[in-house]
C-alpha cells in the first residue's frame, strides 16, 4: 500500500491526474483552484510534460481541443466565472467527441461572486452549459482521496466513450488537506490507443477529420443520434452513487461533494436523536442515480435535499422520486457553508 | 474515542495556517483520520485568519465544525469570535502576550500563555505559534511531541531545516508554560 | 496510346471541389499552401486548423488531418496540437473576422510565444460567410452590410493592421503581407507561404502571411474589377512586403 500524504485538494487532483497519465496541462489562474495550476506548472516539466499558463480560459480550452486532438491525455481546472468562459470550447469537445478532463473548483456566483466554496454551478454542470445536446460524465467527489480515484477514471471514462469528463469540486475541497494514498503511476504504454482516430499525421492511411460540424441537418441529425446512443451506454454503466444508513431509514438526506459528506455528520446527530435519518449520496452527477434514489421512495417518508446552492440537484432528486414522497430542500449560497447543527435543525423541523 | 475538533485564529502572518498544519500531520503519522480546512482568501470581518482541524479515530465526515473541542486564539478578535463556539468546559488558549482582555465565557476552561515574550527569550518571536502548539499539546494530549516533531522535521525542509531547533525548543516551553 | 502526365494538382488538396464563389482569392492560396506542403515533403505529418468563415470548409479541401475550430481560436487549437505532437507541422487557415476580431487574443499570444505554428491569413476587408458585414479590417468609408453609410473612425475605428501589430513581437520568426492578384504576386506568395513554414519546421519560432484577397460577392463587383480595386484600394491601406524574416534564404 502506497504512504499516505498530506496534501491539498487542488494538488492531490493535479497529482492524480498525472499519475493517470496526463502530461498536457492548459489552464489559467482563478481562485479557488490557483494552487492546480501551480502544481502543474511545477510538475509537468518533471515528468516531461507540457504545462502552458493560456492567455485565457478560452484560451486553454481551445488548446486542450487541440491537444485532446491528437488524442493524448489533457485536462484543464478552473473556478466558476473561468468554467462559463470555457463553454463555448466544452460544446466544441463534446461535438467533435474528444476525451478532455475538466476540473471546475466551484465558488459562489453568479457573477464574480466570490471565491468561497459553492455547488451553484450543478445546473450548468450537468445540464449543458454550452449549445446544443451534449453530455459531460460529472463526477462529485466528497473527500481528497475520492477526488484521487474519480480523476484516475475521469480520464478512463473520457478514453472510453470519447466524451469529457468534469471533476466537480468545490472551494473547500480544492482548499482542505487530508492525508490520501495515492495510486502508483500508471505505464504511459498501458494507455488506450487513440491511433484509429486522432490527428497525428496521415502516414499510410486517409486523413482523419475532426469537427463537430456539419451543415447537413440530416447529417448533423445522425451525428447527433451517434452521440445520444453513447450517452444511453454511460447512463447504463457508469452511474456511482453511495447509500449511508439508508438500510432502515425513514428520512433520506440526498446531498453530494463536499455536503455530502458533511450530511454523513447530520445523519449520525439526527440518529442520536432518535430520527432514522440516511444519506442518499450521488457520485456521479451526470449520468444522476435516478433509479437507486427511486427504490428508496418506496421505503422513505420524506426526501431533504441539502445543497450549497439555492436548490438545483433538488431537480433531479424530484425526477427520481416522481411524485411519492416530499421532497423537502434546504440550501446556502453565495460561497455559505450550511454547518451540521444548522441543517439537522431544519430537518427536526420537517418532522 | 480520540476525537479533537480546534480552531485555530489570528492574523495573517501569525503562523495559525502551519500551526494547524502541523498538527494535522502529527495525527496522520498517529493513524488518525484528520483533515485540516483553512479560511482562504481576503477575510473582511474581524481581520482574522482561522484554520479548523479535525484529529479522529473515526471517519471524518464533516470537516466544517460548528462546535470545536478548542480554540486558540492569536488575537482579540478572534478570541470573541470563536469563543462563542466552545461547548462547556471547553478549552480556550490564548495567547496572551497580544490578547490583554478577558474572554467573556467563564463557564470555558481558559489557559493564557505569553507566547510572544517566551518566544522572544528563546530568541526568535516567530516561533510563538509553536509556543501556542506545545501549550496544545500540553493541555489535550491530542497527538505525541514525537509525532509533531516528525512533522516540523517533513514542514522544515531545505532552508528552513536550521530552524528545526529552534521550534522544537519553543514547543517544549509552551508545553512547559501550561499549567493545569 | 499511351498518355504522360505533365501537369496535375497538388497531392496536398483532397480534389474536393471548391465552395468558393467566382473570382475569390482562398481558391488560389489553397493551392499555394498544397503546393508548399508537398514540396517539403511533409504532407504525411501536417495537421490543420480551419476557421470559422468562408473557409471552414478548408479541412475538407486539403488531404491531411483537420478540425475546425471555434470562431476565431485556431491558434489555441494549434498551440495545443503542436506542443502534444512537436514532430508534427500544424498551420491554421484563418479569415479576417476570426483571426483580427474574435481572435486576436488568441492570434497575439500564440505569436509572441512564438508558438512554431504557422499561420495563412486572409484579409478581404469584409465578413463572407455571414454576408458582408463589416471586418476589423474594412476601409475607411467603405459600405457593408453592418456598415452601411460606410465606415467612419469616429464610430468604428481604424482599419486594423495585422502584420504590423504582430511585427513587434520577438517570437515572430517570420512575417509578410502578400497579394495575389496578379502573377507574379502568385509566384511571390508561394515563396512566402514556405517560408512561413520553414519558420516552424527550423524550430524558429510563428509564422504568418497575411494575403489581401478579393471578395467580388460582397464587394458587390465583378471578379476583375475586384482584383483592380484590391491593387486600388487595399495595397495602398495595407503596405505589402516582409515584415520579419528570422528564416533566411534558401540554401
Amino acid at each position: 500500500m502506497a504512504e499516505k500524504v498530506m496534501v491539498k485538494g487542488t494538488e492531490a487532483i493535479g497529482e492524480a491526474a498525472i499519475r493517470a497519465g496526463c502530461r498536457l496541462y492548459f489552464g489559467y489562474p482563478i481562485t479557488p483552484q490557483s494552487e492546480l495550476t501551480e502544481y502543474m506548472s511545477r510538475r509537468m516539466p518533471q515528468v516531461d510534460g507540457v504545462f502552458l499558463q493560456a492567455e485565457s480560459e478560452v484560451a486553454a480550452v481551445n488548446m486542450l481541443y487541440g491537444a485532446a486532438s491528437t488524442g493524448h491525455r489533457v485536462m484543464t481546472s478552473t473556478s466558476s466565472p473561468g468554467y462559463s468562459l470555457m463553454q463555448e470550447g466544452v460544446s466544441y469537445i463534446a461535438g467533435a467527441e474528444l476525451p478532455v478532463v475538466f476540473v471546475n473548483v466551484v465558488r459562489g456566483g453568479p457573477g464574480l461572486g466570490d471565491i468561497q466554496p459553492a455547488q451553484s454551478d450543478y445546473f450548468q454542470a450537468t445540464k449543458g452549459g454550452g449549445h446544443g445536446d451534449y453530455r459531460l460524465v460529472v463526477y462529485g467527489p466528497e473527500s481528497l482521496q475520492e477526488a484521487v480515484e474519480l480523476t484516475a477514471k475521469a480520464f478512463d471514462v473520457a478514453d472510453k466513450y470519447r466524451n469529457p469528463a468534469l471533476i466537480l469540486a468545490d472551494g473547500m475541497l480544492g482548499q482542505m488537506m487530508e492525508p490520501v494514498e495515492f495510486p502508483e503511476f500508471r505505464d504511459l504504454s498501458t494507455l488506450p490507443d487513440h491511433s484509429s482516430w486522432a490527428m497525428q499525421g496521415a502516414k499510410g492511411r486517409e486523413p482523419h477529420k475532426i469537427t463537430s460540424f456539419d451543415i447537413n441537418e440530416y447529417v448533423l441529425e445522425q451525428m447527433n443520434l451517434r452521440y445520444q446512443e453513447k450517452y444511453k451506454k454511460i447512463i447504463e454503466n457508469e452511474q456511482m452513487w453511495e447509500e449511508y444508513k439508508t438500510d432502515d431509514a425513514d428520512i433520506i438526506i440526498v446531498a453530494y461533494g463536499t455536503m455530502g459528506r458533511i450530511a454523513k455528520t447530520i445523519v449520525n446527530m439526527a440518529r442520536e436523536k432518535g430520527v432514522k435519518a440516511g444519506l442518499f449520496r450521488p457520485i456521479t452527477l451526470w449520468p444522476y442515480p435516478y433509479e437507486a434514489l427511486a427504490k428508496l421512495a418506496d421505503q422513505a417518508k420524506l426526501f431533504f435535499t441539502v445543497e450549497m446552492s439555492m436548490g438545483q440537484m433538488v431537480e433531479d432528486v424530484k425526477l427520481a422520486v416522481n411524485g411519492k414522497k416530499t421532497v423537502e430542500f434546504y440550501g446556502r449560497t453565495g460561497g455559505v457553508v450550511p454547518t451540521p447543527n444548522e441543517v439537522l435543525a431544519k430537518l427536526m423541523e420537517l418532522i | 474515542m480520540k476525537h479533537h475538533a480546534f480552531i485555530a485564529a489570528g492574523f495573517g502572518g501569525q503562523g495559525v495556517m502551519l500551526f494547524g498544519k502541523i498538527l494535522s500531520l502529527a495525527a496522520m503519522y498517529e493513524n488518525l483520520y484528520t483533515t485540516w480546512l483553512p479560511s482562504y482568501g481576503p477575510e473582511m470581518r474581524g481581520g482574522t485568519a482561522n484554520c479548523t482541524v479535525v484529529l479522529s479515530e473515526e471517519y471524518i465526515a464533516s470537516p466544517v465544525v460548528d462546535q470545536p473541542t478548542e480554540v486558540i486564539a492569536f488575537n482579540i478578535p478572534s478570541m470573541y469570535k470563536f469563543e462563542k463556539l466552545l461547548p462547556e468546559n471547553g478549552i480556550l488558549l490564548l495567547n496572551s502576550s497580544v490578547i490583554d482582555r478577558d474572554p467573556e465565557r467563564t463557564d470555558i476552561q481558559v489557559f493564557k500563555i505569553p507566547a510572544n515574550d517566551i518566544a522572544d527569550e528563546l530568541g526568535n518571536v516567530k516561533v510563538q505559534n509553536m509556543v501556542m502548539l506545545g501549550a496544545y499539546l500540553k493541555a489535550t494530549g491530542a497527538v505525541s511531541f514525537d509525532s509533531v516533531k516528525k512533522a516540523l522535521e517533513k514542514s522544515l525542509k531545505g532552508k528552513k531545516a536550521e530552524l528545526l531547533d529552534i521550534n522544537l525548543k519553543a514547543i517544549e516551553a509552551g508545553m512547559n508554560a501550561l499549567v493545569k | 496510346m499511351s498518355y504522360k502526365i505533365k501537369f496535375k494538382g497538388p497531392e496536398s488538396l483532397s480534389g474536393k471541389e471548391f465552395t468558393y464563389c467566382p473570382g475569390c482569392h482562398h481558391g488560389i492560396v489553397h493551392r499555394l499552401v498544397a503546393e508548399v506542403i508537398d514540396e517539403l515533403g511533409i504532407r504525411e505529418k501536417t495537421l490543420m486548423v480551419a476557421p470559422v468563415g468562408c473557409s471552414v470548409f478548408a479541412y475538407e479541401f486539403f488531404d491531411v488531418d483537420g478540425t475546425v475550430a471555434p470562431h476565431g481560436r485556431a491558434p489555441a487549437v494549434a498551440t495545443g496540437m503542436k506542443r502534444a505532437m512537436p514532430e508534427n507541422v500544424v498551420f491554421t487557415y484563418q479569415g479576417d473576422g476570426d483571426l483580427a476580431a474574435i481572435g486576436t487574443a488568441e492570434i497575439l499570444h500564440a505569436a509572441n510565444r512564438g508558438e512554431k505554428i504557422t499561420t495563412i491569413f486572409i484579409n478581404n476587408a469584409i465578413y463572407g460567410m455571414t454576408g458582408g458585414q463589416m471586418a476589423p479590417t474594412t476601409l475607411l468609408g467603405m459600405k457593408t452590410t453592418t456598415s452601411p453609410y460606410g465606415r467612419s473612425a469616429e464610430n468604428e475605428g481604424y482599419p486594423l493592421h495585422m502584420a504590423e501589430l504582430l511585427s513587434n513581437l520577438p517570437g515572430v520568426a517570420y512575417l509578410a503581407r502578400t497579394k495575389v492578384n496578379k502573377p507574379q504576386d502568385v509566384l511571390k506568395t508561394k515563396k512566402m507561404i514556405k517560408k512561413a513554414f520553414l519558420a516552424q519546421i527550423e524550430g524558429k519560432g510563428f509564422g504568418m502571411v497575411e494575403v489581401l484577397s478579393t471578395c467580388p460577392t460582397n464587394w458587390g463587383i465583378p471578379p476583375v474589377e475586384a482584383n483592380k480595386w484590391l491593387e486600388e484600394n487595399m495595397v495602398p491601406e495595407y503596405p505589402l512586403g516582409v515584415y520579419v524574416d528570422k528564416v533566411g534564404d534558401e540554401k
